[in-house]
């Protein structure tokens, strides 16, 4: 089987399952869905809370534990990101495909134009890919590796600051105050990179289904057992 | 120069003892120990008077009216006794040609060791045109008395960060001080208008101790700006309870519940009103039932209505859209799957018919 070492693609048969996601890609891969959608379903609480609460305020913790859940939920998040890095430095040429898009690659970029002319069906079939096509690679830096980090780092300075300014938290985080000149900016930002996010996981979602059921190759079965399957031989 | 705090308050009848309490008082509220009002009483003592000129450019004189009200030192005390406020078209006697020469005589007379005050700020379009102290632009002003200063105390919002007269889109291009003056150190005191307290606490700090206060990154000192106003708020355990003010006529607002889906901005504005309080500490605005409008943040003024809580984005190039964070994600995300839709239908029946073309292929083939 011949692949192109630096676009990941399959230029010529015959097909056998390749070995493709390592374990840590995917326990961080389904550690950050469920991240996600704590995440998202706790900080939109926080931007517009539940209706209120009767009683005595020392009877409940109600919205405090919203926020708890989404800090938890946050850190883990952070630190399967993280995680996410060091693996890219030490695991196979998969793991690093979502950091490092090979724009250098004429290959890549032939195959990038050939799979949006596939989605646009002006191309029947579309090339064979180790990894994940270049289209894909674009989306999943672009969307969810920028997104991700850009989320991380608003989310921990919004965090920094129950601490206030002169603390160590707000000295490593302080900075993204001034760029963006004041706190509720940072909110503000964090919010949309939250919908960014999940557009990604909604346009994710359906191609991951799609390319299952339409293209050539295994898909969902290979964020599971780390296996990619060929259902055809690459055209010529 | 030679003339001391000290002699200055005795030759208008002070008494020491009266002099000691006004040292520990002012210590109290900068949060200094007993050893911080000895050390005011030596430096006030000891040191010569540092001359400041306040300087109003534009700006609706509100830092003036909160400044003349502190209680904790007097104002009266800060100006007559502490402060030798040798310009400030506001509070000072002299007017017209003569108040423009004593200017210029602190000027001469104090160079490189005065304290510039500015309220307000200079707009700089059109060569400065729409504020005009003295028969010419506040801005040549700003920055011929600032050549000399040996620091620059930006009151207020205003010359903090531009206030209402920056917002959008800012047709005097209304410019905070720190944008224009860029060589002198800057101690920035936000708010529309600032705590009496804290404006008299910082004056009172840098004159008894000859420097400026501990910055934040922001360029604000922290004594007073370095916690939220939700850090410190008395109505903190309904917000963590999840007790929330609905409507301003409900029941939570006659129980004191948090005012943060009313749209207070105390989670995001750093500032001391929770903590120090207006009118001698009497109250402030979430206690009175309104929530924080977040005055001594940056463009406070450009993030939609002090009754939202969420920011109301307004997309570049005028587009008319206005909508919160949710609003607009909400709309991409249906955006996306109305064309995922669209695009998983064209799929299905693109392969249905190569599916129908196979199978007649391989029918033909047999």
């Amino acid at each position: 089987m011949n692949i192109d070492r630096v676009s990941g693609q399959v230029l010529s048969g015959p097909l056998e399952p390749i070995y493709v996601y390592e374990a840590p890609v995917r326990l961080w891969h389904w550690v950050m869905m469920v991240a996600m959608l704590v995440l998202a379903a706790t900080g939109y609480l926080i931007g517009s809370p539940p209706p209120s609460i009767g009683g005595e305020a020392t009877f409940s913790y109600f919205f405090a534990w919203i926020r708890m859940i989404h800090f938890i939920a946050a850190m883990i998040f952070a630190v399967a990101f993280l995680v996410r890095i060091y693996w890219a430095f030490v695991g196979n040429h998969s793991s690093r495909a979502i950091f490092l898009p090979p724009v250098w690659s004429g290959r890549w970029w032939r195959g990038l134009f050939n799979q949006v002319a596939y989605y646009l069906f002006l191309k029947k079939e579309p090339d064979l890919w180790v990894g994940h096509n270049p289209l894909a690679q674009l989306a999943m830096f672009a969307m969810y590796t920028l997104g991700t980090l850009f989320i991380i780092v608003t989310g921990l300075a919004l965090y920094a600051q129950q601490w206030g300014w002169g603390t160590w938290p707000m000295n490593v985080m302080g900075w993204v105050f001034v760029l963006f000149g004041d706190p509720q900016e940072v909110r503000t930002w964090h919010h949309l990179a939250m919908w960014y996010l999940l557009l990604f996981a909604v346009i994710h979602v359906y191609m991951v289904f799609r390319e299952d059921i339409m293209s050539g190759e295994s898909v969902i079965g290979t964020m599971t057992n780390g296996i990619r399957m060929w259902k055809r031989a690459p055209k010529p | 120069m030679s003339e001391t705090y000290y002699d200055l308050m005795r030759r208008q009848g002070i008494s020491r003892r009266s002099f000691l309490k006004f040292c520990s008082l002012t210590a109290a509220s900068l949060g200094l120990s007993e050893a911080g009002a000895q050390q005011i009483a030596q430096a006030m003592q000891t040191k010569p008077r540092t001359p400041v000129v306040w300087l109003h450019g534009l700006e609706c004189t509100c830092c003036t009216e909160s400044f003349i009200r502190s209680a904790h030192p007097l104002a009266k005390d800060v100006v007559l006794s502490m402060l030798s406020l040798d310009y400030d078209d506001t509070l000072m006697a002299a007017a017209g040609h003569q108040a423009e020469e004593a200017l210029e005589q602190t000027i001469a007379k104090y160079k490189g060791n005065y304290i510039l005050a500015v309220e307000g700020n200079p707009p700089l379009a059109d060569d400065g045109i729409y504020c005009i102290p003295g028969g010419r632009p506040f801005v040549d002003k700003l920055r011929h008395v600032a050549k000399d200063a040996k620091a620059i105390v930006s009151w207020g919002s205003c010359a903090s960060w531009g206030c209402v007269q920056a917002a959008k889109p800012n047709p005097t291009r209304a410019t905070p001080v720190h944008k224009v003056i860029t060589d002198k150190p800057i101690i920035k005191v936000p708010g529309c208008p600032p705590i009496a307290e804290v404006m008299t606490g910082v004056v009172t700090y840098i004159l008894t101790f000859d420097r400026l206060p501990d910055l934040d990154a922001q360029g604000r000192p922290k004594m007073f700006y370095s916690q939220r106003i939700h850090d410190k708020c008395y109505r903190r355990p309904h917000f963590d309870a999840g007790q929330f003010v609905e409507h301003f006529d409900d029941a939570g607002a006659r129980m004191g519940y948090c005012l943060y889906k009313v749209g207070c901005k105390g989670p995001v504005t750093y500032n001391a009103c929770s903590a120090l309080r207006w009118n001698d500490g009497l109250s402030f605005p979430i206690q009175s039932g309104h929530g924080c409008i977040g005055c001594s943040e940056d463009a406070f003024w450009d993030k939609g209505s002090f009754y939202d809580h969420l920011t109301t984005i307004r997309p570049p190039g005028g587009l008319g859209i206005e909508g919160t964070a949710d609003r607009i994600g909400l709309g991409a995300v249906a955006v996306a799957g109305a064309a995922i839709a669209a695009h998983a239908a064209v799929s299905a029946i693109k392969q249905a018919r190569s599916k129908t073309r196979n199978d007649k292929v391989s029918e033909a083939e047999k």
